[in-house]
């Protein structure tokens, strides 16, 4: 495993998954590689020059119109205003920008990014971040429920509270949770971290392949397959390094986190017929 | 999919009738077939408002007869609210087929409405001090518009867009559902419930009767028997948690409460809006904004939680 502090431009990019461990999760990219992280056709924009957008007027679609027409005039810092909790608003974006929506979105905003940085600095509904790749979203208030569905990349966070299934079927990046979060959160997670700061509802981490869930507050009870692991210096050193990129804090520091991870004793971890399982287990 | 909505003023009466036809519009995507109303207005002392309809929609584009049918059926329910000794102070007629009543009685009100419901095509939406129910075929402005609703003044109200899924296009199986015979309790429901049969079964048994083969009538059913046993609101529904097997997400009315209940998974949306004078909670937050457009603070209710507010 190369060593977390080597400097590849991958980091600087925002586009490392920096596993720690796990045989899934050993996946590095080389400076000389960056050049492939980019779509062809995405535009190139200058973050230096900013455009607006009132969204009060415009349905999902032409805002998400809206955003590609500055983003192709090379326009690379967007300001959404009203957004209104409109559905499906800064969804497949897939390159470098910076987006920022001053207000709330509806369901499955900010869905299929590869790339962008985005703020929302009010709330966000159901399903938030999913199929995310590489980039940053950060929610101000509260997020719904499925927060960061299958993300695969990248960093998902919300400073308040999300609902259910967060980061189910997670496969990747890392999503942070200031405040608690609902039910069967981590539900089949396959890889990724998560980090949820206050209180995780029942059933955490059901089903989980692999990946890690840290939290700070209490769990309500663990699911299927999760059992709780160690912290180690790089587990603590990661969380104080992550948690201060985007000014949070554990609540009662990150060396009283517990950290959640597959017991990876599901029959699919093995050559035992389920029938043979069940005199095993 | 279905869209559900409700709202509640603490300590004051506002148009509860525009403010949720507004939201409801919002939720049309979540369902487009049919919109119903529970709205709760200033009681009037010593009389009921009875909404009643006696046909479908749908049987007024069909058949010879049917505008005769529907007058017939109509005198046939005065007849019998004569003969139970209910005196009808006014009468409006909603639609050719739906009416709103506002009747002085004292007598056994699960007597008026077995009634008034064995004739042919009858369908007592509502009887209430405070409810007002009405629902038909149409988004949210069309019903509103035929009804009248846009200026109807109260404290709280509930409502619902139906998608339907696993029964017809009709009124019948419209939401909300009042909670037979209960004066002023109202639900609506956006899941489905898994053990629907074997509920509905027992409820039968103990003598309640169901309009439509619609899982969310019985929750309707399903609490007002547990308030008939002596439960008080928040109880029935914490109980209703436990028992009723599915997804679901519900809001309830009575005369002066609001309350929402989600199942154990949490596997149906809401959005809930609380300031102190005021309560707005929906399916999508894109309905309380159509009452709020600026910027405000919206959380979303966990797995199997209970929430009850107070007019």
């Amino acid at each position: 495993m190369a060593e977390l502090d080597q400097a590849h431009e991958s980091y600087e990019l925002g586009m490392h998954t920096e596993q720690l461990s796990g045989r899934t999760q050993q996946v590095f990219f080389s400076a000389e590689e960056s050049g492939n992280l980019v779509y062809p056709w995405a535009p190139v924009v200058d973050f230096e020059k900013s455009g607006e957008i009132d969204a009060e007027s415009l349905n999902q679609q032409e805002v998400n119109a809206e955003i590609r027409r500055l983003m192709s005039e090379g326009i690379g810092t967007i300001t959404v205003r009203n957004p209104g909790a409109k559905h499906s608003l800064g969804v497949g974006i897939l390159s470098r920008l910076n987006l920022h929506f001053d207000g709330s979105l509806g369901y499955f905003g900010c869905g299929l990014l590869d790339g962008p940085n985005v703020t929302v600095s009010g709330r966000v509904g159901w399903s938030c971040g999913e199929n995310m790749m590489a980039g940053t979203v950060l929610i101000e208030k509260n997020g719904g429920s499925t927060f960061g569905a299958a993300i695969r990349g990248g960093d998902l966070v919300c400073k308040g509270d999300v609902g259910s299934r967060t980061g189910i079927d997670q496969k990747g990046g890392t999503i942070i949770v200031g405040g608690r979060a609902g039910a069967f959160s981590g539900f089949m997670m396959q890889r990724g971290r998560m980090v949820i700061l206050g209180d995780a509802g029942k059933n955490l981490g059901d089903s989980m392949y692999d990946g890690t869930i840290y939290v700070g507050g209490s769990i309500a009870d663990l699911g299927v397959d999760a059992v709780e692991g160690e912290m180690t210096d790089l587990d603590r050193e990661w969380l104080t390094r992550k948690l201060a990129q985007y000014g949070l804090e554990a609540p009662n520091g990150v060396e009283n986190m517990t950290k959640i991870v597959s017991g990876k004793q599901l029959w699919n971890y093995d050559n035992l017929e389920p029938t043979e399982k069940k005199l095993v287990l | 999919m279905c869209g559900i909505a409700g709202l509640i003023h603490r300590g004051k009466s506002s148009n509860v009738g525009r403010e949720l036809t507004d939201m409801l519009q919002s939720l049309k995507h979540r369902g487009p077939d049919s919109t119903g109303f529970a709205l709760y207005g200033n009681p009037k002392s010593g009389e009921h408002v009875l909404r009643f309809k006696v046909a479908e929609q749908e049987d007024m584009r069909h058949g010879f007869q049917i505008h005769d049918q529907v007058r017939e059926r109509r005198a046939e329910v005065d007849r019998r609210l004569d003969e139970l000794g209910a005196r009808r102070v006014s009468e409006e007629e909603a639609t050719e087929y739906a009416y709103r009543y506002w009747i002085s009685y004292d007598g056994d009100m699960k007597k008026l409405a077995d009634y008034v419901e064995d004739i042919e095509g009858a369908e007592i939406l509502s009887i209430g001090n405070a409810l007002e129910l009405v629902k038909d075929l149409g988004d949210a402005t069309v019903v509103s518009s035929q009804y009248g609703l846009g200026e109807f003044g109260g404290t709280h109200a509930i409502g619902h867009t139906r998608m339907a899924t696993e029964s017809d296009v009709d009124i019948r199986s419209a939401h909300p559902y009042w909670a037979y015979p209960f004066n002023d309790i109202s639900v609506v429901h956006n899941g489905q419930l898994t053990n629907y049969w074997g509920f509905r079964r027992e409820m039968e048994r103990r003598g309640h009767r169901f309009m439509s083969n619609c899982d969310s009538e019985l929750i309707a059913v399903y609490l007002a028997d547990r308030m008939e046993r002596g439960e008080d609101l928040e109880e029935a529904m914490h109980r209703s948690v436990d028992e009723l097997d599915g997804v679901f997400t519900y809001v309830v009315a009575t005369s002066d409460k609001l309350g929402m209940a989600k199942d154990v998974m949490a596997a149906k949306p809401m959005v809930l809006y609380e300031s102190d004078d005021f309560v707005a909670l929906a399916s999508e937050e894109v309905a309380i904004r159509s009452v709020f457009p600026h910027e405000i603070d919206t959380y979303d209710p966990y797995e199997g939680e209970v929430m009850v507010w107070q007019s």
